[in-house]
């Protein structure tokens, strides 16, 4: 037989493809096949497929996004948990069983003969566990509770909040008080990438490659915040405006940092365009303060004694363009922060002679082709380059990064009561010259992932 | 042989495509809007199929948990509509309803979809009846422009709830506890309740819209399917309006001009009689509010 000719690792890899595909339709037939057994918090009390809020799953649509600033309601009888039956229970979970393989060109291995090498992990791995828990105290008094655990199963809260909706009997009034998600026109929260490097935003949470404070006071704009929000929108949606105030933590509780508050504004306006579908274009602006220094007790800083708040700030601007199925959104950010949150000099210290306010640009296309409810494709691309960097003699080009991510959601089935997605996903991601080596050198590293995304 | 075969299979494949084309190719038009009914497919799939099913016939999925039951298109009977009773309904008012939704039931509003969107789901629910391709619309009702609201008019309208009868079913309060209410059903014989004029502060439990001419529509249509008869042979346009005034004074939680005028005049509505007296029958149910009643020219 031909097989018997072909080299050892050639069979077992053949054999570990064979297996790899009927593992793969053995649980795409099983997904297929078997009945829902639990139910999505808003899909059971509403009715609803998943479909009808979800362009694809977990990304909203027009429809979903007009019933998330309605503070989770349609409008109708079935708002109020009054009118629901007894056995209603508000909770979901989520969970992303996943393989993943994270590689990285160039790492310093101190066993390495040159001090660097390039290192690959991959395996089986559990993504931890979302417990969402939403929706409506009362008639226009609206909730969100979600107790998040790591794969260690250690729980925070990445979001707690309560809503006041429809104030003054208007969409355009709706205040929100706990930790929360901003106004972001990309949630990260409900994104289409799950893997390492194509997850997150870069565009979010860049800040430059030498910024000390970067491990001390972290900041993204993708991550949830605690303050308060006030947020309007017209009826369906097309205009929306939200203004929030902060507290400078990055959404730690226990005041870690000091007393400063953040502002997060942002508004955006859609329009129909004939044969094409819903445009939006949109902007937003983030402008916050830092502590440079903490006052001491016997040398040790004291939690939240945060001083010498210095400022820094992102802004946007965006556009959602529709083309039938295709979905394009472009973006535009500018960044900066002060030098003295950049060099980590206390506000009462000397900072070094030259050194100015650091700043970036970024910019991002992501493109979605939504092929049916239950197949959607997706592609991003998102470079960010240092514009001015800190410290006199830096390399221009310290830190910038590209990233590049190509992922697809596959839904075997589109119920009302429960939700599962084959989520493949590649990316990779190019640093600048950030390894120490001489001359500095670029790292890229790269994710493959393969996810069982389900949420019931 | 086989390319007989093969021509045979094509000319199949083709006689099917073209007999299938028809229903998908209905006519929907809203304003400057063309609906096209394989888009509305596609959206129907996604945002609708759960609760009117794939057949349209009101069976999805969440059907059975749901109180009102999801409309049945297939049956092509309307509520709300412009059109007498028995007729179909414009697609202006099919538009209406899937904007405006039903806020006593589970149909949200679906004034976040685009209007092209809405016009192209419109096309597409109606290829669930064959209806659709037999009849027209109904003549549009012509809505004359409103009397003038003052205590005469409330009082007329007063004396026209208790001859019309729609004490029976609404109630003497218009709170829908009439002596009939606990035994009506509609037209798939679930039980159905007449609507309660006094709840809520707003107008927002209004099926078929809040404005004075929607109330106004509604009882000169009638709700087809329910056991709302249509009252446009039976009273006069300005009657109709002295009962609308009437029936906006049992909204008793909403600011109104009618409650100002009925404040103005010391909360009390004066006795009138009724001089011209409507035919002594009270109009018949609306075509489908029985169990046994066939739609009028459904086809079926």
């Amino acid at each position: 037989m031909r097989m018997l000719h072909l080299p050892t690792f050639r069979h077992n890899a053949v054999i570990g493809a064979c297996s790899w595909a009927a593992v793969l339709l053995a649980m795409f037939l099983a997904a297929s096949s078997q009945p829902a057994h639990a139910i999505p918090a808003f899909a059971r009390k509403y009715g609803l497929p998943c479909s009808a809020c979800h362009e694809a799953w977990p990304k909203l649509n027009n429809f979903g996004q007009v019933f998330k600033d309605n503070g989770y309601q349609l409008g109708n009888d079935k708002d109020a948990p009054i009118f629901q039956q007894p056995g209603y229970w508000p909770v979901s979970f989520r969970a992303t069983p996943n393989w993943h393989r994270e590689h990285t060109n160039r790492m310093a291995v101190d066993q390495a003969a040159s001090g660097v090498q390039g290192v690959s992990v991959a395996g089986w791995d559990l993504s931890g566990l979302d417990i969402l828990t939403g929706g409506t105290l009362n008639k226009n008094i609206s909730f969100l509770f979600t107790p998040s655990s790591d794969v260690n199963a250690s729980f925070h809260f990445e979001s707690a909040w309560v809503r006041f909706d429809n104030l003054l009997k208007t969409s355009w009034l709706n205040v929100k008080v706990g930790k929360f998600e901003l106004d972001n026109v990309f949630s990260e929260k409900r994104n289409l990438t799950l893997s390492a490097n194509g997850g997150p935003y870069q565009i979010y949470h860049f800040q430059p490659f030498n910024d000390i404070s970067h491990g001390t006071t972290p900041f993204g704009i993708g991550d949830n915040q605690i303050g308060f929000e006030v947020m309007g929108h017209s009826k369906n949606s097309y205009t929306r405006y939200s203004v929030s105030v902060l507290s400078s933590t990055d959404g730690q509780v226990n005041l870690p940092t000091s007393n400063a508050y953040n502002v997060f504004l942002a508004g955006s306006q859609a329009f129909e365009v004939a044969g094409l579908g819903l445009q939006r274009v949109g902007g937003f602006a983030y402008i916050g303060q830092s502590p440079t220094y903490y006052l001491t007790s016997g040398g040790t800083p004291i939690n939240g004694a945060g001083q010498g708040n210095k400022p820094f700030q992102r802004e946007g601007i965006y556009g959602i363009w529709y083309i039938k199925k295709l979905d394009i959104t472009t973006m535009f950010t500018h960044a900066s922060e002060n030098k003295y949150l950049v060099t980590g000099t206390p506000s009462t210290g000397t900072l070094p002679t030259g050194t100015q306010d650091a700043s970036w640009n970024g910019a991002l296309i992501e493109t979605h082709f939504t092929v049916n409810p239950r197949w959607i494709l997706v592609n991003r691309y998102e470079t960010i380059r240092m514009s001015k960097q800190s410290v006199p003699g830096t390399p221009a080009n310290l830190g910038n990064i590209d990233a590049l991510t190509f992922s697809t959601r596959y839904y075997p089935f589109m119920h009302s009561r429960d939700g599962f997605a084959i989520h493949p996903e590649y990316s990779i991601l190019r640093t600048r010259g950030v390894l120490g080596t001489t001359p500095a050198q670029d790292v890229t590293t790269s994710s493959l992932f393969l996810g069982f995304d389900f949420i019931f | 042989m086989t390319k007989i075969v093969n021509r045979a299979m094509w000319l199949s494949l083709s006689l099917s495509l073209f007999c299938a084309l028809p229903a998908l190719a209905q006519e929907t038009r809203v304003g400057n809007l063309t609906g096209h009914a394989e888009v509305g497919k596609k959206l129907y799939q996604r945002s609708c199929i759960g609760c009117h099913g794939p057949y349209g016939d009101g069976n999805g999925e969440n059907a059975q948990w749901i109180d009102p039951k999801p409309r049945d298109f297939m049956a092509a009977t309307f509520k709300c509509r412009s059109t007498p009773t028995g007729t179909l309904p414009t697609d202006q008012d099919l538009y209406n309803s899937i904007t405006r939704g039903f806020t006593n039931s589970n149909m949200p509003h679906w004034d976040s979809l685009t209007k092209q969107n809405r016009v192209d789901l419109i096309a597409y629910i109606k290829t669930f009846s064959d209806r659709w391709k037999t009849d027209k619309a109904g003549d549009v009702l012509k809505i004359p422009a409103e009397t003038p609201i003052n205590i005469d008019s409330i009082a007329h309208g007063a004396a026209l709830f208790q001859k019309l009868e729609c004490w029976k079913c609404h109630g003497q309060q218009g709170r829908g506890d009439g002596p009939s209410a606990s035994t009506l059903t509609d037209s798939k014989d679930n039980p159905i309740r007449p609507y309660n004029f006094a709840a809520g502060t707003d107008d927002s439990r209004f099926k078929c819209g809040s404005k004075n001419e929607d109330i106004y529509k509604i009882f000169m249509t009638g709700v087809d399917g329910t056991p709302m008869p249509a009252f446009g042979d039976v009273i006069q346009p300005n009657d109709a309006w002295d009962l609308v005034h009437y029936l906006r004074t049992l909204q008793i939680s909403r600011h109104s001009k009618e409650n100002e005028v009925l404040r103005a005049a010391g909360g009390k509505i004066p006795k009138v009689e009724i001089k011209d007296p409507p035919p002594a029958a009270a109009p018949a149910a609306t075509p489908d509010a029985q169990p046994d009643a066939k739609p009028q020219g459904t086809g079926k």
